[in-house]
Formats: C-alpha cells, sequence, structure tokens
C-alpha cells in the first residue's frame, strides 16, 4: 500500500502562484469575490504565504502552504461524525455529504489549511462550462481541503488496471506538481525507497512544518540554512 | 426547650397568586419577548437560507458568539441542579425557597445551550449524522451524551419535587393545568401519604447524589472542546476545573438575579427574605476569589512559560485587541462583585443585583475570551483573524435571552415557583431535626421532639 507524500523545495520556489491556480483550476474552487476576500473568506487548498520573522521582507521564504497529510491528523479525531478521515494510503480525506459544517476539524487544524463554504459556490456563468468533471463542487456549509487530487488517482489506477500494469512512479501527481515550473514539488510514494519523493524526503534539507507538534504531516519542506 | 416556631402556619397564598392572576405587566413583558423570539426566527431563517457568510466568522475565526453563547448557557445552567443539590445534601435549610428557582434555570437554559450549537452548524439539515455516524474519539460527540443525560436528569430531578405540589394544586387550579395536575397525580397514583413522601424524599437525594458527577462532567467536557486541540491557550488542562468553577460561579449569579426579578414582580418578599440572599451572594463572594484563583494560574503559567505561540495570544487578550473584553471581564468578575459584597453588612439586595449582573456579563466575556482569541491568533502567522459579530448573530443571541425569560415566566405560571411543601416541611418538622442533630454532637439523644412533628 502506498503512503502518499509531498516534498517542497523552498529554495526552488519562486512565489509565482502557478500551484494555487493550477489547484483552482483543477479542483473547481470556487471563484472568490472582493468582499469576502477581504472577510478572509476566500479558498484555496493550496497558498503561497510568505514566512520569516520579518514581515514584509525580501528575506522572507515563500511556503506553499496546503494540507500537510499528517499521519496523525487532529482533525480526523475531533470530527464529531467521522466526515473527515485518513485513508489506508495516508490521505487525509473530506466526505462532504455528510460534513455537518461544525468546522471544528478546521480549528483542531494547527496549520489552518481547511476552508468553510460560507455561501454557496458562484461562479460567472462562462466559467460554469469549464468545471472540472471529476471533481464534485461542495455545497453551502461544509468544510474543503486539499485532496491530494485523489480524483487523478483513482483515474491513474483504473488506466494503469486497463493497460494491465500495476501503478508507476509518475502516474499520479497532483496539479500543483504538475505545474510547478521550477519543479519544487516532488510527489509520490514515501514508502517506496527508491522514488524521487523519498529521496527528497530523506534529503538533509529536510523539515517537517511544526513537526515538534507530533502530527506526523506528510508533506516536507526543503530548505537550506544560511 | 422552646419550640414554638413549629406552630407556625405557613402561608402559601402568595405563591398561588401568579397562578391565577395574570398583571399588565406580565402580558406586556411577553409581548415584548415574544417579538424578540420572533424576530430571531427570521434571522435564523436567513442565516439557513443564506449560509453562514452572514454571520461575521471567517477563516481563521471559525467560532463565534455561538460558541460563546454555548458555553455560557451550559455554564449557568450549573445555578440550579448543582447548586440546589449541593445545598439539599449539606442539609442547608435556607436552601427551601430557593431550589426550584435554581432547578428551573437549569432545564430551561439547557435547550437555548444545544440551541447555539444547532445555530452554529453549517449544515443543521444534517442533524442527524450524528446519530447515524458518531466519532467517539470527538469531544462533540462527549459534549452531546453528557449534555444529553445532563438534561433528561435535571428535568427528572425538577420534576420528582414538583409532585406533592401538583396533588396539591390538583383541586385548586381549575381549567387545563388542573386537567394536567389531575393527569399527573393519577399516572402516579400519587395519594400524598407518609409513605410516598418518605420514598420521595429519598428519591431526591439519590438523584441529588447522581446528578452532581454528571453536572461536573458536563462542564468539564465542554472544556475539552477547547482543551484537546493543540490551540495555543485552549490546550490546556486547567479547563476543566475552571471551566466548573466559573459554571457554578455564573449559575450563582443568575440565580441571584432571578431570584431579586422574581422577588419583585410576583411579590415574594415573604418567602425570599434578606437572608437567603445573603447566604447565597457570601457563596458569590467565594467563587469570585476562586475564579481569580484560576485566572491567575492560567494566565501566570503561560506568561512565565513565555511560549512565543501562547504569548501572541496572550498579549493579545492583556494589551492587544480583546483588552477591553479581558479586563472588563477581570472587573465584573471579580473587582465589582467582591468590593460590593466583600463586607457583611454591604449586603444589600441592591447590591447583590448589581453584582449578579455583572457577573452575569463577566461570565460571557471570559468566555468570549476563551474562544476568540485563539483563533485569531493561530500557529502560522497567517492568516489574523478578526472578528465582530454581524446582526444576525447579535439577534439569535438575544432571541435566546429573550426566549429563556419566556420560559422561565411560563414555568412560573403553570407550577409555583417555590416548592410550597418543601417549606411546610421545612416549619414542620425542620426545627425538631436540626435540634436533635445538635445535641447530637453533645451525646443527647432528644426523643421528645419526635412526637410533635
Amino acid at each position: 500500500m502506498p503512503r502518499w507524500g509531498m516534498v517542497i523545495d523552498l529554495d526552488r520556489c519562486i512565489g509565482c502562484q502557478a500551484c494555487t491556480q493550477a489547484c483552482t483550476q483543477e479542483n473547481n474552487i470556487p471563484f472568490g469575490n472582493f468582499e469576502q476576500s477581504k472577510l478572509r473568506r476566500s479558498i484555496s487548498w493550496i497558498q503561497v504565504i510568505p514566512m520569516g520573522e520579518e514581515r514584509d521582507s525580501v528575506e522572507q521564504t515563500m511556503t506553499p502552504l496546503l494540507c500537510q497529510h499528517c499521519d496523525s491528523p487532529p482533525c480526523t479525531r475531533v470530527c464529531p461524525v467521522s466526515a473527515t478521515y485518513k485513508n489506508n494510503e495516508g490521505i487525509v480525506a473530506q466526505i462532504y455529504p455528510r460534513c455537518i459544517g461544525c468546522r471544528y476539524c478546521a480549528n483542531a487544524c494547527p496549520y489552518t489549511v481547511k476552508y468553510f463554504n460560507w455561501f454557496a459556490p458562484e461562479w460567472p456563468e462562462e466559467m460554469e462550462q469549464a468545471h472540472n468533471p471529476d471533481v464534485s463542487v461542495r455545497p453551502v456549509g461544509v468544510i474543503e481541503k486539499c485532496t491530494f487530487c485523489h480524483h487523478r488517482l483513482i483515474i491513474a489506477r483504473e488506466k494503469a488496471r486497463a493497460e494491465g500494469r500495476t501503478l508507476e512512479e509518475g502516474d499520479y501527481n497532483p496539479a500543483c506538481a504538475e505545474s510547478c515550473p521550477t519543479k519544487a514539488i516532488t510527489f509520490g510514494d514515501l514508502d517506496n525507497p527508491s522514488s524521487d519523493v523519498s529521496r527528497a524526503a530523506n534529503d538533509s534539507r529536510a523539515y517537517q512544518l511544526m513537526g515538534d507538534l507530533g502530527t506526523k504531516p506528510k508533506v516536507r519542506y526543503l530548505r537550506a540554512i544560511e | 426547650m422552646d419550640t414554638n416556631a413549629v406552630t407556625h402556619e405557613f402561608d402559601d397564598s402568595r405563591l398561588l397568586e401568579p397562578l391565577q392572576t395574570t398583571s399588565r405587566e406580565f402580558k406586556v413583558a411577553v409581548t415584548v419577548l415574544l417579538a424578540v423570539v420572533g424576530w430571531a426566527a427570521f434571522s435564523w431563517v436567513w442565516q439557513v437560507s443564506h449560509g453562514l457568510g452572514v454571520t461575521g466568522l471567517n477563516r481563521s475565526v471559525f467560532w463565534g458568539i455561538y460558541i460563546t453563547n454555548f458555553v455560557f448557557f451550559i455554564g449557568v445552567s450549573h445555578a440550579g441542579t448543582l447548586i440546589s443539590a449541593i445545598l439539599r445534601m449539606t442539609n442547608a435549610e435556607w436552601r427551601r425557597p430557593i431550589t426550584r428557582m435554581a432547578e428551573v434555570i437549569t432545564v430551561a437554559v439547557l435547550f437555548f445551550g444545544i440551541a447555539n450549537v444547532f445555530f452554529d452548524l453549517g449544515r443543521p439539515d444534517r442533524i442527524l449524522s450524528i446519530a447515524l455516524h458518531p466519532n467517539f474519539t470527538s469531544p462533540l460527540i462527549w459534549d452531546i451524551c453528557s449534555v444529553t443525560l445532563y438534561l433528561m436528569g435535571s428535568t427528572f430531578y425538577l420534576f420528582i419535587p414538583l409532585i406533592p405540589d401538583i396533588f396539591l394544586l390538583k383541586d385548586r387550579i381549575g381549567g387545563w393545568r388542573g386537567r394536567l395536575y389531575r393527569f399527573i397525580v393519577r399516572i402516579l397514583r400519587w395519594d400524598d401519604s407518609e409513605r410516598q413522601r418518605l420514598k420521595l424524599e429519598r428519591i431526591i437525594t439519590i438523584a441529588a447524589l447522581i446528578i452532581l458527577p454528571i453536572a461536573v462532567s458536563v462542564h468539564t467536557v465542554v472544556s475539552w472542546v477547547f482543551a484537546m486541540t493543540v490551540q495555543p491557550m485552549w490546550h490546556s488542562s486547567i479547563f476543566g476545573p475552571f471551566f466548573v468553577v466559573g459554571a457554578i460561579f455564573s449559575g450563582i449569579g443568575a440565580l441571584l438575579t432571578a431570584m431579586i426579578l422574581f422577588r419583585k414582580f410576583l411579590g415574594l418578599e415573604k418567602y425570599l427574605l434578606p437572608i437567603h440572599f445573603k447566604q447565597l451572594s457570601s457563596l458569590l463572594v467565594v467563587m469570585s476569589v476562586l475564579w481569580l484563583y484560576f485566572t491567575v494560574n492560567e494566565y501566570m503559567t503561560t506568561f512565565y512559560g513565555n511560549e512565543p505561540r501562547e504569548m501572541s495570544v496572550f498579549a493579545a487578550k492583556f494589551s492587544g485587541h480583546f483588552a477591553y473584553m479581558f479586563w472588563g471581564m477581570i472587573v465584573t468578575c471579580f473587582v465589582i462583585p467582591f468590593s460590593l459584597l466583600f463586607r457583611k453588612k454591604n449586603r444589600t439586595i441592591p447590591r447583590i443585583f448589581i453584582a449578579s449582573i455583572s457577573v452575569n456579563i463577566g461570565m460571557w466575556l471570559e468566555r468570549y475570551t476563551i474562544v476568540v482569541p485563539s483563533l485569531s491568533h493561530t500557529r502560522l502567522p497567517y492568516p489574523i483573524g478578526v472578528y465582530s459579530p454581524s446582526w444576525v448573530e447579535l439577534s439569535l443571541m438575544a432571541g435566546c435571552f429573550a426566549g429563556f425569560a419566556l420560559l422561565y415566566m411560563f414555568f412560573s405560571k403553570v407550577f409555583p415557583i417555590v416548592s410550597i411543601w418543601e417549606m411546610k416541611e421545612g416549619l414542620e418538622s425542620s426545627v425538631s431535626i436540626i435540634t436533635k442533630r445538635f445535641m447530637s454532637y453533645f451525646g443527647i439523644s432528644v426523643q421528645e421532639t419526635k412526637d410533635r412533628s
């Protein structure tokens, strides 16, 4: 059984936000409006945020922040209806039709990467034609977040089966990893020692975001210490 | 030995009056309160049809005054059952005119505590998911279990001591209430015999014994909803006992406010005497000191530990965005009640009224400064959440308070708000029981008092 994970090389990230854009297109993320963005209600499953000691300085590290797909997720434990859970391949998933919208998971998440549908999602009419048919549109009142483009895994696996082979390295990649112009995002099976991602995860620059909280994130970051 | 007191006749006329007549003020109050509740109902429909976006909530402040109200109301519910159970179990004789009022608060306010969680749901239509797919590792499920148990227990605990009064009233009040009383009496086959009374009192004692740990567990579990997460200034082991102490504190505050209002508007001066207020307000002073002790414990350890994430929440409360609320809480929870009621001779009813209102406000502020600041200052530097409640949230909050007042007033029209049989029983037998107990401390057995009662 694979254990899907991601390594993001911050030394390569140029903060272009192509990942954010690709993710929005791929996952039918509602088109935000200015009013709601000002209220900090816009949804972006991956967003590039500047982190570092000094605010508003070029010294800051551009950090693509997405669901960390923790091996010990604080969010799944607190969900009263098991609408969020970790599947057996390590992906932290969300069942939209079951979620009651209590937002407890969003509060329990130390990374603040869970998003709530404050209103029913809206797109300009022209954009509605461009929805990705593989991803369901979320209704009002439920939590959503990064799924590691789980629908792509299902498609990749079916394709491999049809071709009579097993799933191989590179068959399944989330939209963000695919779109990164500097190849800062590596994705794959962390349990396969020969995969690119597990080699990158063992890089001397690797660290986990707030790894001291014991959440065991499967997203790792690479950054050289100067 | 002079035990003349036993011959005093208990006059229950004023207690029956609210059931027999309805004043103009009462009708006006009901109309106003109904209007507020109606407005809240409209706000709720508005929220359901538009989504939770009509609140002031956002990312990262996912919880606001709905959850504040939930914690506050569950806290106030400790007025009743817990205080009444403690007073019964410690044989505090002055409890008699107070217990029923207290128990009604518990039952009535619990509905609004539960309602606020419901308001907070993004998908109230999926409420059944909780029964269909419960996840028992979630503190919210623990909460639902303990609050449901508490509601059932405290309803039972309210109902049992009502039975002898229902028996008393069944021939004195007509109409639908008379039919209701006679129905209850018939169902229970109640004949108010001495044997039944003895059994009743034993059941009350056992119920009090069972309800105490449930009440403590309820507010502990409510605190665990926060404490079980790793969020800064939520993840604290002091939360359980702190919430319980705060709950009893705000419960006494609410009870005193209710007692003073009922005394004034139902003319209960003959039953609720200054001595009752003095006794209960001295408990309020003790609780306010205990509350300060817990607060100092919580904030001192955070401050001394100096952990950056905790400190950002601490600073926001102490001197930042939430400073008004934080210091307002210190003033209303400690400075005002303590300075007003610290000296025994100062414990007059107007002062007690101000102190009790102040404690209610203060405990609401405390709940708010627990829920919101931690969510505004998450572990990551972004986003920093700013929250102010919208008109929908404020309307629903007003509706809850109005609804609670209505339920309470409705109860006072159906059942006597002071337990008549317990007052009678107290007058008839307490003196001999206390004399007997007192003499037994000196090894003297008193036999003759028995035939007097």
